[in-house]
């Protein structure tokens, strides 16, 4: 089993016949997940990599059964197509997009509550469940089928662990970037209580970074609810404070946010946190052979 | 984005909250003329995107014009040092001149994003003038808060609460609930991320006033705010960030003397976390982003080694959308270009590692590649400490 995606998932590409999203549907294709269609308002009729482009997500999922979708839209139109994929019901929608104004989120976050699409993002690689699907822009040769959960703030830093754990045959059920922005959809609460539920996960890596205090957050809850092994990092433990660091999310302010702190909670909660990012595979097999 | 007090004033006196009269100068000249114009006392401020001014020197009282012409020759031009600024200071290039006010009461306002809620949240203390900061550390139960609707300001009742929260006397309640509500507009209407007025005045004759402003404005949103791009000043920016910015690579320079080169905020930071575990220190933070080019590895690799103090680099890419044989080529060439000097480390992971590990060594240039984080930042310490670049 897997969390979130699987060999069932049908995926429609918002923005489909931009650059971006063509290489990665392509990709997308070709690691096996079921790209049904896409979505570019205007170009509906037409075809685009041998599928179906539709003006509106609801006929495209009218039309192809679609039951999640990509946006790969410019960060100004970004909040209106994960808006627009809500109201058409679609169960998940992954936003890539990196770049949205914040208020334009406080409005997404507003106009998502009380409708029961999940959003993964924005900002964010996207989500893999190796052998199965992969929606977004993750490389996938890195990735193996297997029992352990990934959840991370940042893109590049989970290929950095899914590469440790490829390299020391430990495989992955799940992974899933949450995306670097003050404003998520799922949350490591959200992606944990799911890597707890699923059988076929027997281990959780979550990578965290500086800013806002998700980390301390899920933290509370893996030290009350999961019994599974939990490897953590948090990045940016030198960074200078006040400084944005890339991600909008990764700021530093007043005291809060600090990684020290965040390491603090988690090793209060049971989690075994690495101090240096390249502990992560091997600190994981430890747990994984201490738990059998 | 981070603009000065007095561009941050203008738009709060656009959307009505009240602030002092006062004019910027950007000369002695300029000076006089303005504190003429305020007559009598006047405070001169100096004008740079960083707090703790007053401590600094950067804030004094004038009698007359007179007097204000004596404090603007000596705070034009001088090097002005906070806890925030860093040792190196900023220039003072702009004062604010502004008339001086009889203050009973200092307070604090404040809009920032709650990230837990996904809303701004508005902030109130009595405890005006302190950093909130530290207010939130000793005192946080002097902070009151009222969510901002999405779509909408402050309503007056939230107004009211703050307000009578901060124990403001029942005569001054409703200008202060119109100068609150005024910031939430304002807030919105800019797209700002922070919003502060500290210290926000009552004076003596029950009046209140934004003494001091502070917006920042969300990067993301500038595109739709194009009179509010023209307010950033390139001079309180590290001249290498500014740079950098222009190919669209996101660059602070910190103290140490290892450069990074890495794909990824997230594992940029990881990047200088190694270094540093490794016993080395980070010279700056480099994400050349997802997607970079040849031309953009090269322009970040100049960049880098324009910081005098980089005695080796650590490029740390994981390849996934950017190639290791793009990448590759873009430091072969740069390399090339640059006359590089200094030790480089590679470390290279993912999509097409092999040709781009084969064009490093096909270019006879003196590369180290490292297998892994850890050897890589083991290796750069190492080079770093030998390197003859002093």
């Amino acid at each position: 089993m897997s969390i979130l995606v699987d060999r069932n998932t049908r995926v429609v590409f918002q923005g489909f016949t931009g650059r971006e999203a063509s290489f990665h549907a392509q990709a997308s294709i070709d690691y096996g997940t079921k790209v049904v269609g896409g979505v570019t308002p205007g170009k509906g009729g037409q075809t685009h990599l041998d599928l179906p482009v539709f003006n509106t997500v609801a006929e495209a999922m009218k039309q192809t059964g679609a039951n999640a979708s990509v946006i790969f839209v410019p960060p100004p139109f970004a909040a209106d197509a994960i808006m627009e994929a809500t109201e058409a019901g679609l169960p998940l929608v992954v936003c890539i997009t990196e770049g949205i104004p914040t208020a334009d989120m406080v409005r997404v976050r507003t106009f998502m509550q009380n409708r029961s699409t999940r959003l993964i993002g924005p900002n964010c690689p996207g989500i893999i469940s190796p052998g199965k699907c992969k929606i977004g822009i993750m490389p996938a040769h890195i990735h193996k089928q297997g029992n352990v959960g990934v959840v991370s703030r940042s893109g590049t830093l989970t290929y950095e662990a899914v590469g440790q754990l490829s390299k020391l045959d430990i495989g992955q059920s799940t992974c899933i970037g949450i995306g670097g922005d003050p404003i998520i959809g799922t949350t490591f609460v959200d992606a944990i209580e799911l890597f707890n539920a699923d059988p076929d996960t027997h281990a959780i890596v979550m990578i965290g970074e500086i800013g806002g205090n998700a980390e301390e957050t899920a933290a509370a809850y893996i030290q009350e609810h999961v019994k599974k092994p939990v490897v953590g990092f948090i990045a940016g433990q030198t960074a200078p404070p006040g400084r944005r660091m890339g991600h909008a999310g990764a700021i530093i302010s007043g005291g809060a946010g600090k990684a020290e702190d965040k390491m603090k909670a988690m090793e209060r909660a049971g989690i075994a946190v690495c101090a240096s990012p390249a502990e992560i595979g091997e600190t994981i097999k430890n747990r994984l052979s201490a738990a059998r | 984005m981070k603009i000065h007090e007095y561009q941050a004033k203008a738009i709060l006196a656009k959307y009505d909250v009240p602030v002092p009269r006062g004019e910027v100068a950007f000369t002695v000249d300029e000076v006089e003329i303005a504190a003429r114009k305020i007559g009598g006392s006047v405070v001169v401020k100096a004008q740079i995107h960083a707090g703790g001014r007053g401590k600094g020197g950067g804030v004094k009282v004038a009698k007359d014009a007179a007097e204000a012409v004596e404090i603007a020759k000596k705070m034009l031009g001088m090097k002005l040092v906070t806890h925030q600024t860093g040792p190196e200071g900023r220039i003072v290039q702009r004062l604010l001149v502004e008339e001086t006010l009889p203050i009973e009461r200092e307070l604090y306002l404040g809009i920032v994003l709650d990230r837990a809620q996904g809303t701004p949240v508005f902030m109130a203390s009595a405890a005006g003038g302190m950093e909130i900061e530290e207010v939130a550390a000793k005192t946080p139960e002097l902070i009151l808060k009222e969510a901002l609707e999405p779509g909408y300001g402050l309503a007056a009742f939230q107004g009211r609460n703050l307000a009578f929260g901060m124990g403001i006397p029942a005569a001054s309640v409703n200008a202060a609930v119109a100068a609150m509500s005024a910031l939430s507009k304002a807030y919105l209407a800019n797209d700002a991320s922070l919003a502060e007025i500290n210290p926000f005045i009552l004076t003596k004759d029950g009046k209140v006033y934004a003494l001091d402003a502070k917006i920042t404005l969300d990067d993301n949103a500038l595109y739709r705010h194009k009179d509010l791009v023209e307010l950033r000043d390139l001079n309180e920016e590290d001249p290498l960030e500014v740079e950098a910015s222009r190919f669209s690579l996101n660059y602070i320079k910190l103290d140490g003397n290892i450069a990074c080169m890495v794909n990824g905020a997230g594992l940029a930071m990881a990047t200088m976390d190694i270094v540093k575990y490794a016993g080395g220190s980070p010279a700056n933070f480099l994400d050349v982003g997802g997607g970079a080019n040849a031309e953009q590895i090269k322009n970040a690799f100049r960049i880098l080694l324009s910081d005098p103090g980089v005695k080796a680099v650590l490029i740390n890419i994981f390849g996934g959308i950017l190639r290791c044989d793009v990448l590759a080529t873009g430091v072969v060439n740069a390399s090339r270009e640059l006359n590089v000097q200094v030790p480089v480390v590679v470390r290279m992971e993912g999509t097409n590692v092999e040709k781009g590990q084969e064009i490093l060594k096909a270019s006879g240039l003196n590369f180290t590649i490292a297998n892994g984080m850890k050897d890589a930042a083991e290796k750069v310490v190492r080079a770093a400490a030998g390197s003859g670049r002093s």
